[in-house]
């Protein structure tokens, strides 16, 4: 990064680190334009992990290549549709559209059926077993490196070519800072996922059934939820949302997916997880557009290397005045 | 033909037996109450019946079927609903979400409107507080949603665990009246109660537990006369 502007130092002279204030104030519209845009993967992937929290009480390390499952989907859809790397072709509105809720499709359709698999084969022995809870986190990273490796061995240590179906253009601007089409279909596409997913849990008979199971499961299998079915249903409502997560990154991010890749997303979804409060769905929302926004400003005022030490400062700065999130845990609680 | 009949259920927690060879029977449009002390078994046998437990031994027979092995939210699909000990209101549901799990398994949905006024002519207090959660209501008001979301299944069987526990005593006098009311009303009710007084006054029949075994059975008006009941749980000298 080039401090051609005034820099705060912070420790006198030499000091190792730079505020650079007039660049986080220079870029602050754009970072946070960015940061909705990148968080709002993070809030979808957020959700999975929020989700499983609520009905099994359970982190699901595994989470992380559940996206990884659906980032590879997506790309593999897109080279079966005969796209490659390279410039982005000239496509019609209509063909991109359609290739693109392809290849999402796909991908959601990949992560909730992974997610599903991952829990019968990682977790459900496990429960039937009653093993303690420091099993389950084992056994969860046991299968986040089964799967891992898998597409290691498969596609190599090098991320894939990214293959681009939609040019990005910048359709408006705010405060100065530009707005893409692919933010703009990112953000609308992300928060209406989120208000489906909101609206199942809170409106409909089977999101009632993962509540209960979330609040009281003896109780809500003596009105009948069959709680197997709940946890079951859990993983593919999370999965079906990391899967859609995964294109939403892909659209994003400049190199294609790479085997490793789901591992500091999957950590900073957790992250935005617990940052709104874990179990529950607003906040998994707002903690993962916060912390998008939170690490670019961070990366603007002390430089790119610090971008990943700034959501995990956030993260612990929050969790001691509020050890349980901005807005707290909700769907074992309080209404969602 | 009895609608419940439990022969020589045994349970363990662990390797501890909580039950030894009960057997009991609910025939249909009966109330039956088991009384006993802390720890002589009556949760359990409830939670037996549910199938949130495992039996060692014996069988459960519900409507002449062996059930005894099936899956407990399976059960409620057969007609069996409980209004569990400790009440078990979704604290995070409003009162209506809450009556709404009653019927979680009904597939007659054109029903269950009906259902929702029965429940709030019987509980008028819930009907007011329909849309608060279920956390922030009193003790007495969890007891009504826990017994109205009970009903809302409309199960031929209705566990009460221990429906008087820790209310104060205008609201036990009238949740047992409606407990009269509800059997009234055709529907056939095992009651498990300390308060032993009120259970037998108003059961057909009644079962006394004792460290997991059946120590005197008889109908309501013999175990109140009888003297060592009267002694044990009644608090006569």
């Amino acid at each position: 990064m080039v401090h051609q502007l005034a820099t705060a130092v912070a420790q006198g002279d030499g000091g190792w680190i730079d505020f650079n204030v007039p660049l986080l104030v220079d870029r602050f519209w754009s970072n946070t334009v960015d940061g909705l845009a990148y968080g709002s993967v993070y809030a979808l992937v957020a959700l999975g992990y929020t989700l499983v929290y609520g009905v099994l009480r359970l982190i699901n390390f595994a989470h992380s290549e559940v996206f990884v499952v659906g980032a590879f989907a997506a790309y593999f859809t897109l080279e079966g549709l005969g796209f490659r790397p390279g410039p982005t072709p000239q496509l019609s509105t209509l063909s991109i559209v359609a290739n693109l809720l392809l290849a999402g499709a796909v991908a959601m359709i990949a992560s909730g059926l992974v997610a599903v698999v991952l829990e019968r084969v990682a977790y459900r022995p496990l429960r039937r077993r009653n093993a303690p809870s420091l099993v389950f986190l084992i056994t969860a990273i046991g299968a986040s490196f089964v799967v891992q490796q898998l597409f290691f061995v498969t596609r190599g240590a090098n991320p894939e070519r990214a293959i681009r179906i939609l040019r990005p253009r910048p359709l408006f601007e705010v405060f100065g800072a530009k707005v893409t089409n692919i933010q703009i279909i990112v953000l609308v596409a992300a928060v209406a996922l989120w208000v489906v997913a909101d609206g199942f849990v809170n409106r409909t008979r089977l999101g009632r059934g993962i509540r209960a199971v979330a609040q009281d499961p003896t109780t809500a299998t003596l009105m009948g939820v069959n709680r197997e079915r709940v946890i079951m249903l859990t993983f593919l409502v999370g999965g079906v949302l990391a899967g859609a997560a995964a294109l939403f990154y892909l659209m994003q991010i400049p190199q294609g997916v790479v085997y490793n890749g789901g591992f500091l997303l999957g950590i900073k979804a957790f992250t935005a997880a617990v940052l709104g409060g874990v179990g529950n769905l607003r906040g998994a929302l707002l903690g993962g557009l916060l912390l998008g926004v939170a690490e670019n400003y961070g990366q603007s005022l002390l430089g790119g290397a610090w971008r990943d030490v700034v959501a995990f400062a956030l993260l612990i700065t929050i969790l001691m005045f509020r050890p349980t999130g901005i807005l707290g845990e909700s769907l074992g609680r309080a209404r969602v | 033909m009895a609608l419940l009949e439990l022969s020589d259920v045994t349970v363990h927690y662990g390797r501890i037996r909580a039950l030894s060879s009960v057997s009991l029977s609910v025939a249909e449009g009966e109330v039956v109450t088991l009384i006993g002390a802390n720890g002589a078994g009556k949760t359990t046998t409830m939670r037996a019946i549910s199938g949130i437990l495992p039996l060692s031994s014996g069988r459960i027979l519900f409507d002449g079927r062996d059930i005894s092995r099936l899956r407990a939210d399976l059960r409620v699909v057969r007609g069996i609903c409980q209004a569990p000990e400790g009440r078990g209101v979704f604290p995070g549901m409003t009162v209506r979400e809450n009556l709404e799990m009653g019927c979680y398994t009904r597939k007659d949905r054109k029903n269950v409107a009906a259902d929702f006024e029965r429940v709030f002519a019987l509980f008028p207090r819930l009907a007011e507080r329909r849309d608060q959660a279920g956390g922030t209501l009193s003790g007495g008001e969890q007891q009504m949603v826990a017994i109205g979301r009970a009903l809302m299944a409309r199960p031929r069987l209705l566990l009460l665990d221990e429906p008087s526990m820790g209310l104060a005593p205008r609201f036990i006098q009238q949740i047992f009246h409606i407990i009269t009311e509800i059997n009234e009303q055709g529907t056939t009710v095992l009651l498990v109660e300390q308060n032993a007084r009120q259970a037998l006054s108003r059961a057909h029949r009644a079962h006394v537990l004792e460290t997991g075994s059946i120590v005197r059975s008889g109908t309501g008006a013999e175990l109140l006369a009888d003297p060592s009941v009267k002694e044990a749980y009644l608090g006569v000298a």
